[in-house]
């Protein structure tokens, strides 16, 4: 009978420190989880007492890979707790900056992650050697999604200029007319990055779940909307906590959510899903080129649908940026803030990794007195545990390192954040 | 995963990278310096690099940590790296200072703790944020949040020279005075540049935002004088100490 016993302390390729613990007995699954064990960092503690202004610089802290996307969430609920309203164009650099991450964020995990598996090699620095040509394609893709973000917000990785209300900087239009010509030109990269994903042969697993995102009449939603369930379910975000459900469990420092099922799965997939609809039609013809229609239902297609959605999020740069230049840029400043007592807000953003939802509470002098942060990678924590108890019984005749190999794709699949989770990622086989 | 054995470095200095409590944007500000400078890959030989690549080598020279020590469980950790590094330098302000992590310090810890897990509490190890070098011998820092990607280069080749890494013991102030920016304070906002490190370029009052003290205090600061001149700026006692606090909890609490 077959045991296996695989105890990966510390999943690398992922953003924190998670570990997978397998121990199977005579064929019997005995222990198959993945673990947080990230040092806990207590944001939503230590935000109580800082003025309404420092909320979007501190809690980007929370996560470098995604720091526009908390930021943006962050301002949202500041906003709305403070009956602060922001400007078309406020609106549009939002849209724009929010994009050059997703490229940023995705870029990064499909070619630094998760290709490296596909390759048989431990990092993309060997890569850099045997395939030049990726490898400088991901740089040049990397570059320009950071670039993008430093052109409306000063850097990627803790952007400056947002705040609330607007920006404290505007780009230049010969600066957007420069960058235009690079998403343009960068149509070819996005091409070959289709291709290269569309020539991997994905493991085969299928689990329906629960597929949950942000939703909006008029878009692909990444910033605002409702939430919306593949179950069915449709919620205002405001009522978030309907859906997420936060519990801990003793061997995560990262906690988990649940809805009408066991478990639910956010991110790119989930939006793919819920939302295909809506994406661009040379991103429709990306995913066809991929296999992909909804529902899809193997969750290493997350990558897949990453892939999708950088194209979507190029193509849409080059609209916002021809809507901008057509505007033209206004000379705006944020507006004053009026603090009328104080307030409550919930901001919600389909960040890189899922649906994040910032939860503020402001008394009458601006400062905060409660916050909750709810993190994409928390919800997914239940799913990616179930999809490991449903995968590992369908591979438990291939050898221990090929198993091993097998479920730490699997926990990249999903795109871990654990940094942000603890506010997450160890493989142990006990 | 175990590294190669060491007969594949051709004498390049073996680097490691670690984190702990952290939000690894410095390690990204790593991997994005790869863009425009390539070539460090044969400068150097990457033993370990958990965000980025698989190999777990354990026999290097120079150690990158990013992160503040956040619980007694970690001391071992980087005891074990001060123990094998001959070079170990503090990657960003979470090591550097504590950075944003120290906030917490300005709250009871078990107040903290109960906020964010309840009544599981307990489970949950933690105590008050330092930096690393409240725990080891650091040999160099690389301050910021994130970190300056060009400064990171500097450092690296000083470091690869034998030679102590340039930097900055001025103010922001100066940065941004050979830019000719426009003094914020001029125009009715807030800055922390004249007490902060400089070495960032002074990017956040280029881009119209005040300095909020992420590279650490200068030397022998004026701190009287920099909490009078944002009380004349019409900031409250209580808005000057969390312009203080922000990213320099650890300090102002010692």
């Amino acid at each position: 009978m077959t045991n296996v016993n695989i105890n990966v302390h510390y999943v690398t390729r992922v953003e924190g420190h998670g570990d997978v613990v397998v121990d199977v007995k005579n064929g019997q699954i005995k222990e198959c989880r993945f673990e947080v064990v990230e040092a806990p960092r207590f944001f939503e503690a230590f935000v109580r007492g800082r003025p309404y202004y420092e909320l979007s610089h501190i809690t980007s802290r929370i996560c470098g890979i995604c720091s526009v996307g908390h930021s943006t969430t962050s301002l949202r609920a500041t906003e709305k707790a403070l009956g602060v309203e922001p400007s078309e164009q406020t609106v549009l650099l939002r849209k724009l900056l929010f994009h050059g991450e997703i490229i940023d964020s995705h870029v990064l995990h499909t070619y630094y992650l998760v290709a490296p598996d596909f390759f048989g090699v431990n990092s993309v620095i060997p890569l850099a050697k045997t395939h030049t040509d990726v490898v400088l394609r991901a740089l040049k893709i990397k570059k320009l999604a950071g670039d993008l973000c430093a052109l409306v917000a000063g850097r990627h990785t803790h952007p400056i200029a947002m705040t609330v209300g607007g920006f404290t900087y505007l780009p230049n239009e010969a600066g957007l007319r420069e960058m235009k010509a690079r998403l343009e030109e960068a149509r070819a990269d996005m091409d070959a990055t289709v291709e290269l994903f569309a020539s991997l042969s994905w493991p085969q697993f299928e689990r329906e779940t629960e597929y949950i995102s942000l939703k909006k009449d008029e878009e692909y939603a990444f910033i605002d909307g409702v939430i919306t369930s593949s179950d069915g379910f449709t919620y205002p975000i405001e009522d978030y906590r309907k859906v997420t459900n936060e519990w801990c469990v003793p061997f995560s420092t990262a906690k988990w959510a649940r809805h009408n099922r066991e478990s639910y799965m956010v991110g790119a997939l989930a939006r793919f899903n819920n939302n295909y609809d809506q994406l661009h039609p040379r991103a429709k013809e990306a995913a066809a080129r991929l296999g992909m229609k909804p529902l899809v239902t193997n969750p290493f297609l997350n990558t897949a649908a990453q892939v999708v959605e950088m194209v979507h999020s190029l193509e849409d740069s080059i609209e916002i940026i021809d809507q901008l230049l057509t505007r033209g840029i206004q000379q705006e400043k944020p507006p004053v803030v009026k603090l009328n007592g104080g307030g409550e807000g919930v901001g919600a953003c389909d960040v890189p990794r899922g649906t994040l939802f910032h939860h503020y509470v402001y008394d009458e002098r601006g400062i905060c007195t409660e916050a909750n942060c709810i993190i994409p990678t928390n919800q997914n924590m239940a799913n990616l545990n179930a999809d490991m108890q449903a995968f590992l019984p369908l591979i438990l005749d291939r050898p221990q390192e090929e198993i091993r190999l097998l479920l730490e794709m699997l926990v990249r699949a999903y795109d871990p954040c654990i940094s942000c989770s603890t506010h997450f990622l160890r493989v142990q086989f006990v | 995963m175990t590294s190669e054995p060491t007969a594949r470095n051709n004498g390049k200095p073996k680097v490691a990278f670690f984190d702990f409590a952290c939000c690894e944007g410095c390690q990204l500000t790593v991997v994005d310096a790869l863009q425009t400078h390539l070539d460090l890959l044969d400068a150097v030989e990457i033993v370990q690099f958990r965000e980025a690549i698989s190999d777990r080598g354990e026999d290097y020279q120079i150690a990158f940590i990013e992160g503040s020590c956040t619980r007694k469980s970690d001391e071992a950790r980087l005891e074990k790296i001060r123990a094998q590094a001959a070079i170990v330098v503090a990657l960003g302000a979470c090591a550097h200072i504590a950075g944003v992590n120290a906030l917490k310090n300005l709250h009871p810890l078990q107040d903290v703790r109960r906020w964010v897990y309840g009544d599981q509490a307990e489970w949950y190890e933690t105590y008050e944020a330092r930096p690393i070098s409240a725990v080891i011998e650091v040999d160099a820092i690389i301050p910021g949040c994130p970190i300056d990607r060009e400064e990171f280069i500097r450092v690296v080749k000083a470091l690869l020279l034998g030679k102590k890494p340039p930097i900055p013991d001025y103010p922001v102030c100066v940065e941004c005075k050979l830019k000719e920016n426009v003094c914020l304070f001029h125009v009715g906002k807030f800055c922390m540049g004249p007490v902060t490190r400089a070495g960032c370029g002074a990017i956040c009052p280029t881009y119209n935002d005040g300095c909020e003290g992420c590279r650490g205090l200068i030397p022998n600061p004026n701190e009287n004088a920099m909490k009078d001149v944002l009380s004349d700026a019409g900031l409250t006692v209580e808005e000057i100490m969390s312009r203080f606090t922000m990213f320099n909890t650890y300090r102002v609490s010692k």
